[in-house]
């Protein structure tokens, strides 16, 4: 009975294809809608999460500045991180798997004809462990090179392919501004980051050579510091504050001159906000799905009204009320969850199109679509139970007299 | 086995208020056997078809009684007419009111779903009465594929499927040229004849009249005659 109900309701809908699919529109967008918003946004949070894991593990990092509070004007001079303030952690911090300074800067590179403008890194050697950061091939520069500062560096992937296109940089030399550097080792592919920014347009170079020769000062502008397995990132950055204020001499009065990010953190606030943001903009989109509801509402009172003396026939000859209910509720339900199912394939096709745009990764979720399955069906039933009831209580001469 | 298959006892059916007021039956009193065939004249506006509304219990009395079966069918609710309906009483209609785009076998099968019959007896069954009315080869036709006379052949069909009580048929052959007027009140005769179904019809003309046992005939919501027709006098 049920069975033959649902083929029934598949039929009228088929006899109106052209009606059924313009009165589906508002439920296909608003499905599509949700579906896309939700798949779009975990994607991102997956992605916002994935890059900062890629910043490594258990990271924390220390720039120099008072920690930005919203509303207040940065510091106008800012006393710039030095060697000193590494060397002071890296002798005085427990806990720490690895302690690295790094300094930055966008350096034209050139190798024969070619030439990039690269993020160009001077680094201690300890930064690749404390960035997770692996060496596809070749080698890290040894301390010796560190410290003498020898013209050595580390290219990612995307300088190689500018420079060596298919091949193997091998022994090559590049020169970075003035400063010829052989090519010792390959990073390890990192992608872009949510912000499209390209990761693997480095170069890294021991720490004492650039501050040397491409910076041409001892400033330090980032320390990198990963925790050990078990310590806490919170616990670590107390202790990092106490040495840093030691060694920088802060008043007891004044604030840190310094600010520490905790990477983990960040990731969780991030990843918590692109939720909030996914939220929101599927609720937005759950708005349009009611919009659709309407739609669907007002097909079934013109389907109740055309087929009146319908109706009236299968009201003369033993229809129940109840037959006559189900049968335009399925009807409405049927429709609605075709409207559905149209608007999850669309949703999915969006966002599918959108990760390849944004370079997020594609995360549908079976939940998400079975709910929005769930919730269209609901939809028909909410909104034709209406035109269901008035043509169920219909009068069943009336119906028959009706042309 | 005396009681008679319908009975009214005074009844009226009053539409409209005040000004508008009108006694489309103005107490009528009448019984129908079981097995009879009586066929209801009358001009039009008389009241017939308010009487034929209320024996096949799709309407009820303002006043008065109405038992079929036995039953006071007057104080039954919506539901349980239905019922009544669909396991007692088939009707044709001048219109033949099939479902459009739904084929013969289709539409005869529909009072079967509504009794809860499986898909495979209601198709035997609808082939079945299909063959009775000489249709057996149209069962897969739409209507829009039928002529007059072979759609209202459906709509006997689908009238005696369930084995009916009761057969009510308003003005059955109102749209249909003599020759096929004559083919489907031979086809009712036999059904009343061979099945000893009861068949209440309304009709404007004589010649049809002619085929019941009985014609009452009606006129301003009153029965000015009834008695037996000439044919079986
Ligand atoms: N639903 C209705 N509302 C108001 N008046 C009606 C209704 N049905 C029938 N009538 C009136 O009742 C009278 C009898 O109608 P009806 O039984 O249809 O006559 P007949 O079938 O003999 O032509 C007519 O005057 C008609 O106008
Ligand atoms: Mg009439």
């Amino acid at each position: 009975m049920l069975w033959e109900t649902i083929r029934l309701a598949m039929l009228s809908i088929r006899r109106n294809v052209m009606r059924s699919i313009l009165t589906l529109l508002g439920i296909v967008i608003g499905v599509a809608a949700v579906i896309a918003m939700i798949t779009i946004g975990s994607g991102t949070t997956e992605k916002v999460k994935s890059d900062i894991a890629k910043l490594g593990s258990n990271l924390l990092i220390v720039n120099a500045g008072r920690p930005p509070v919203p509303g207040s004007r940065p510091d106008r001079v800012i006393r710039e991180l030095g060697d000193k303030e590494v060397e002071a952690l890296r002798t005085h911090l427990e806990g720490a798997r690895a302690v690295a300074g790094a300094a930055q800067k966008q350096v034209r590179v050139v190798y024969g004809n070619e030439s990039l403008t690269v993020g160009v890194t001077g680094a201690d050697p300890d930064f690749l462990v404390a960035r997770d950061w692996q060496i596809a091939s070749g080698r890290p520069f040894t301390d010796q090179e560190a410290r003498g500062g020898a013209g050595v560096c580390l290219i990612g992937e995307t300088v190689r392919q500018q420079f060596f296109g298919a091949g193997d940089p091998g022994d090559a030399t590049i020169r970075v501004n003035k400063m010829s550097c052989k090519v010792i080792g390959l990073l390890e592919p990192k992608g872009t980051t949510g912000f499209g920014q390209d990761q693997d347009n480095v170069v890294i170079m021991p720490i004492t050579a650039f501050q040397r020769r491409i910076a041409g000062n001892r400033d330090v502008d980032s320390i990198y510091i990963s925790a050990e397995e078990n310590v806490s990132t919170s616990d670590l950055q107390d202790s990092v504050e106490g040495i840093l204020r030691d060694v920088r001499r802060v008043p007891a009065d004044k604030d840190n001159d310094f600010n520490i990010r905790d990477m983990t953190q960040v990731a969780e606030t991030m990843a918590s906000a692109t939720t909030v943001m996914t939220g929101m903009l599927g609720a937005v989109a759950g708005v349009s799905l009611l919009v659709g509801g309407i739609g669907i509402m007002n097909i079934m009172l013109v389907s109740v009204t055309e087929r009146t003396r319908e109706i009236g026939i299968r009201l003369a000859i033993g229809a129940h009320e109840r037959h006559i209910l189900v049968q335009f509720l399925v009807e409405a339900t049927v429709l609605s969850l075709f409207g559905g199912l149209l608007g999850i394939a669309l949703g999915l096709g969006l966002a599918y199109a959108a990760s390849w745009v944004l370079s997020v990764p594609f995360v549908p979720s079976a939940a998400v679509v079975l709910l929005a399955v769930g919730f269209s069906a609901l939809i028909g039933m909410i909104f034709g139970f209406f035109p269901a009831l008035r043509g169920a209580r219909l009068d069943p001469i009336d119906a028959l007299r009706h042309e | 086995m005396s009681q008679p298959l319908i009975k009214f006892e005074k009844v009226w059916k009053t539409y409209g208020e005040g000004e508008a007021r009108v006694n489309a039956l103005a107490g009528v009193s009448f019984s129908i056997p079981r097995g009879e065939f009586v066929a209801i004249m009358g001009p039009s506006g008389s009241g017939k078809s308010t009487a034929m509304n209320i024996i096949g219990c799709l309407d009820t009395p303002t006043r008065g009684r109405y038992d079929f079966l036995g039953i006071d069918a007057g104080d039954l609710d919506r539901g349980r007419r239905a019922i009544l309906r669909n396991r007692h009483i088939g009707f044709i209609f001048q219109g033949y009111n099939l479902l459009p785009r739904t084929t013969a076998a289709e539409n005869v099968e529909l009072p079967l779903v509504y009794r809860g019959i499986g898909a495979a007896d209601r198709r035997r069954l609808a082939l079945e009465a299909l063959d009775q009315v000489g249709l057996a080869n149209r069962a897969d036709h739409t209507p829009a594929e039928l002529s007059g006379g072979q759609q209202q052949r459906v709509a006997i069909a689908r009238a005696i499927v369930t084995n009916p009580t009761l057969l009510v048929a308003d003005e059955p052959t109102g749209n249909l040229d003599t020759q096929r007027s004559h083919e489907v009140m031979e086809l009712l005769t036999s059904f009343n004849h061979e099945r000893g179904l009861t068949i209440a019809m309304v009709t404007h003309e004589a010649d049809i009249a002619e085929y019941a046992d009985r014609t009452i005939r009606f006129l301003d919501g009153h029965i000015v005659s009834d008695g037996i027709s000439a044919e079986a006098a």
